[in-house]
């Protein structure tokens, strides 16, 4: 059987795994990180997005042998030791991006990857385009759109002006 | 999914060694479209090739070409500065694809081998006219597309670069499925020094194809108004959930005449 080494949230592990293991799956069945979820069969609703050497994947949609040797970052990883949460975690929270919450984890891995791929700041309007790989039935998105916007400046230590 | 073996090459002889070896053994590139055809088991591969360590990512510009190889992703394309300065029209067709999710893994090697009839890298290399370099040969655009999900590709053949000759001008029109945010019709124009080119994808059932008929008008006229008295045929155009061959048929006019007026 194939044997994958990858670090998932700070940590090593080597796992043995048939081939056709998705990385979501080696995640949720193998290291028991249920937070990552699968919500379609079709690459679109990105419930299972994850970070693969800092930008956002669905993890449905790689095996986990193409993340050896990656640095795999869920949503398990984002909360400090403490309980702290992220910037993004604590937006979400604070702007009520969540309902039945079934979303969130892949919304939060898409927007912690939006915000630090745009340091020159964004629109409204940019944050629903980088949303587009990330379905929500729930929120109808303008929270978590609200969400996004606050977490910027927290996260790029400086105010959110809209670049042109 | 059923199970199968991996490989993970680390050059482009052997990888194309393993391909030759076994005729069920399969390329795999960003895995966005084939990952889930092996999930809902349409494909029962006995070797899967993966092609991310052969060395083939990186763009190379020069002032009459765009060369870029077949393991770079959507994302690099779509955000590369010589890109946008060269052929600003492939940087925002490969923006345009899928989500950023997608972008980061989806490979333009990957999107031109599959062929798929809505997919937008196949209408720019058509309008441009450009190539397909493999392990073996180099494909013009117009020998290489043969039909939906169908190209001039050999069993075991990989794709190695694809290079776009520098236009005049060039704009992509793309009408979007709000969901799967594939093309139900996208339009390549591309103003060359030997005339215009127009390809269209998402709209056919033979997948991308010339529009002759607004190429010559276009060659005569480069202005929206200059189509305005063409209608395009539904006959042979695909027909389903999202839009009738009849609105396909419309909107062939209306994206054709949206990329002439930002080119
Ligand atoms: C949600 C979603 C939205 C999408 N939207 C769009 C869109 O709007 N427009 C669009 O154009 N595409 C779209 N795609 C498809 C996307 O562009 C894929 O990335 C692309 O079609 C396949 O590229 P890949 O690198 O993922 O290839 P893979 O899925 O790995 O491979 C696809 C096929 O090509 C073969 N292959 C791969 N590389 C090579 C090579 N170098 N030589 C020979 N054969 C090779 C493989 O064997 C396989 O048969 C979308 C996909 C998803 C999941
Ligand atoms: S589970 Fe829906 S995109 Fe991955
Ligand atoms: S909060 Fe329920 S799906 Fe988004």
């Amino acid at each position: 059987m194939p044997s994958v080494t990858l670090t998932v949230n700070g940590k090593s592990h080597t796992v043995d795994i048939e081939a056709r293991t998705l990385l979501v799956e080696l995640l949720r069945e193998k290291l028991s990180l249920t937070g990552t979820h699968v919500g379609c069969d079709t690459s679109q609703c990105g419930a299972c997005v994850v970070h693969v050497d800092g930008v956002s994947v669905k993890s449905c949609a790689m095996l986990a042998l193409q993340a050896e040797g990656t640095d795999v970052l869920t949503i398990e990883g984002l909360a400090a030791a403490d309980g702290t949460l992220h910037p993004m975690q604590e937006a979400f929270r604070e702007h009520h991006a969540l309902q039945c919450g079934f979303c969130t984890p892949g919304m939060v891995m898409s927007a912690i990857d939006m915000v630090m791929a745009h340091p020159e700041g964004m629109t409204e309007e940019d944050i629903r385009h980088n949303l587009e790989g990330n379905l929500c039935r729930c929120t109808g998105y303008h929270n978590i759109v609200k969400a996004i916007a606050a977490a910027w400046p927290v996260m790029h230590g400086k105010e959110l002006v809209a670049a042109e | 999914m059923y199970d199968f073996k991996y490989e993970k090459p680390t050059d482009v002889a052997a990888a194309v060694a393993s391909l030759g070896a076994d005729m069920e053994a399969k390329a795999l590139a960003g895995g966005q479209t084939f990952i889930p055809v092996l999930k809902q088991r349409l494909n029962k591969p006995t070797v899967v090739v993966d092609l991310s360590k052969l060395g083939l990512t990186g763009i190379t510009v020069t002032p009459t070409s765009v060369t870029i190889g077949a393991m770079t992703t959507h994302g690099t394309v779509a955000e590369s500065e010589e890109v946008k300065k060269a052929i600003p029209a492939l940087a925002h067709l490969a923006g345009l694809i899928g989500d950023n999710a997608v972008r980061h893994r989806g490979t333009i090697g990957g999107s031109l081998a599959n062929n798929d009839p809505s997919a937008c890298y196949p209408a720019a290399l058509l309008a441009l006219g450009g190539t397909v370099t493999t392990d073996r040969r180099t494909i013009t655009a117009g020998d290489f597309f043969q039909g939906m999900f169908t190209t001039a590709l050999e069993q075991g053949e990989l794709i190695t670069s694809v290079s776009f000759p520098v236009p005049e001008k060039a704009a992509y029109a793309k009408f979007r499925n709000p969901a799967s945010r594939y093309a139900m019709v996208g339009v390549f124009v591309a103003k060359l020094a030997g005339g215009v080119r127009v390809a269209i994808t998402g709209a056919s059932q033979g997948g991308v194809y010339r529009h002759t008929q607004f190429e010559q008008a276009l060659s005569k006229n480069f202005a929206p108004d200059a189509i305005k008295d063409i209608t395009t045929p539904s006959d042979g155009l695909n027909s389903d959930i999202h839009a009738s061959a009849e609105y396909r048929a419309h909107l062939i006019g209306v994206m054709t005449k949206r990329a002439v007026l930002a080119c």
